[in-house]
């Protein structure tokens, strides 16, 4: 969908280049893709996380198949908001879905197999996953261009220097590369900062926003300065804060631990902050409701520790 | 991209068979906390061996990563270890890592991890007491606890991921 945004610009790839396979806008099937000679597809923009098996099965063909690979917006670079299922698993999803929501009517708790030996014969369903996975986690990757959706810069940008590489041998950039800034999002933001410090978080709803002013010195969570620029700071400039979809800088792993580590340094230290105790610290920091939802919102699955587990011995809730 | 890398806290202890042997990652601040560890050290105070001790020169320096990392790569407990409220060398490095470590802890138990695996003490350079009890105190309640989940979980993973049926 992003791609289609480009505008006029997306009669000019087709211009250069052959659709050979794009579910959503054109009928090739897998099969087509199948009978190709490999590497022969110059380029795949690869869209969406890595849930079930079958998208698996499509991103190593399409490895299989092309010269270039793109992990193309958010979720196929790290997980995206639905990597958030990582939060839970299969089981519980499928048990939830099928069994416990409100209009759920199933006495025989039937829920779908992935296979299914019928008169036409075995018919399949894709097998879903447990964790949801980036497309990195599967196939080699050649760039990543994050986003949710991808800028039309970006697409144009790279589609550009592609056309160059075919047209007139120009270097491609190096392998790995991020389509994107190398700078935080901060960097590009043109709100003012002061510097100073907060005590207080406020849900963007609950003040009314001065548009001039860094959101978090406003005391709104906003994921700026753990989070790659190159977007040109549109949320902001909707009066939004950012919520990260570019994901992390070039030199973190982590962008939750970055934007927590932010978050907790914009506090204000209190007069009497030799008497606090840690739970007293711990109630401050409570303001933050979900710290994993907003830190790793589009992260998740590319996150340190990835997905959630449980303690064996039942824990201190 | 980067992947992770660094060497694995799985050498900081050899586990005696069957019986689980907690690996603790214990990051201590240069100025006050360090200087407490070496005090215990050659006072000779009795402790558990189950811990590495990681010199920072701040306890704010202890990015939220580096407790992740420890605790993806296997570690069953990290210590962040600084200088008493008023006593920090940078003046209010550790009022930051206050807030980071209670931040963390409720991060880490929306993972599904024990927030108590993640233990923040004021140790300044005359307590080699208290680092050796803190020591003490916090290899017990990991040993109770058992193994760091994260492990386990990888490979449960992997397991249900190839799994036809659920
Ligand atoms: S925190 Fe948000 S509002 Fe403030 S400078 Fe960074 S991007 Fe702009
Ligand atoms: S401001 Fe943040 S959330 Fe909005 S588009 Fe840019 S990176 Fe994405």
């Amino acid at each position: 969908m992003a791609l289609l945004d480009i505008d006029e610009k997306i009669l000019g790839v087709a211009a250069i280049a052959d659709i050979a396979f794009w579910p959503i806008a054109v009928d090739t099937k897998l099969k087509d893709v199948e009978a190709m000679p490999d590497k022969s597809i110059t380029l795949t923009l690869y869209n969406g996380a890595i849930r079930n098996s079958e998208n698996e099965h499509v991103a190593k063909l399409l490895r299989q198949k092309s010269a270039l690979v793109v992990a193309f917006g958010s979720c196929a670079c790290f997980g995206g908001i639905p990597g958030l299922a990582n939060v839970t698993n299969k089981k519980d999803l499928q048990d939830y879905v099928y069994n416990k929501t409100f209009t759920s009517v199933n006495p025989q708790g039937t829920i779908p197999q992935p296979k299914w030996d019928g008169p036409e014969g075995e018919l399949t369903l894709p097998v879903m996953y447990d964790t949801v996975l980036t497309l990195e986690d599967v196939i080699d990757v050649d760039y990543f261009m994050p986003g949710c959706p991808p800028t039309t810069d970006q697409i144009n940008g790279f589609l550009d220097v592609v056309t160059k590489h075919l047209t007139e041998g120009a270097a491609l950039p190096p392998k790995g590369a991020v389509i994107a800034s190398q700078k935080t999002l901060c960097d590009e933001c043109g709100r003012t900062k002061e510097v100073t410090t907060i005590d207080k978080i406020v849900m963007p709803y609950e003040i009314k926003i001065d548009p001039k002013k860094c959101m978090l010195e406003q005391g709104i969570i906003c994921l700026g300065p753990a989070t790659r620029a190159g977007c040109g700071a549109k949320c902001l400039e909707g009066n939004q804060p950012c919520r990260g979809c570019f994901g992390p800088t070039a030199e973190v792993l982590d962008q939750g631990g970055s934007m927590l580590s932010a978050l907790a340094s914009i506090f204000k230290t209190a007069d009497n902050e030799t008497q606090l105790s840690e739970d007293e610290i711990l109630e401050l920091m409570t303001q933050i409701k979900d710290p994993l939802g907003t830190f790793y919102a589009f992260t998740m699955p590319k996150s340190i520790i990835k997905r959630k587990v449980k303690e064996k011995k039942a824990v201190t809730q | 991209m980067s992947t992770q890398q660094g060497t694995s806290p799985a050498a900081v202890t050899a586990t005696t068979e069957g019986q689980f042997e907690p690996k603790i990652i214990a990051f201590c601040c240069n100025w006050c906390s360090y200087a407490g560890a070496d005090l215990a050290g050659v006072s000779r105070l009795q402790m558990p061996t189950n811990f590495l001790v990681l010199r920072a020169m701040c306890s704010a320096r202890v990015d939220p990563e580096f407790v992740l990392r420890a605790f993806a790569k296997g570690a069953d407990g990290v210590l962040v270890l600084g200088c008493h409220p008023a006593d920090c060398h940078y003046i209010g490095g550790n009022y930051r890592t206050r807030r980071r470590i209670a931040l963390l802890k409720m991060l880490l138990e929306q993972y599904g991890l024990d927030p108590d695996r993640l233990h923040l003490e004021w140790v300044s350079a005359s307590e080699g007491v208290k680092f050796q009890s803190t020591i003490k105190d916090f290899t017990e309640k990991i040993r109770e606890m058992g193994p760091n989940p994260l492990k386990e979980a990888e490979e449960e993973s992997a397991r249900v991921q190839g799994e036809p049926h659920h």
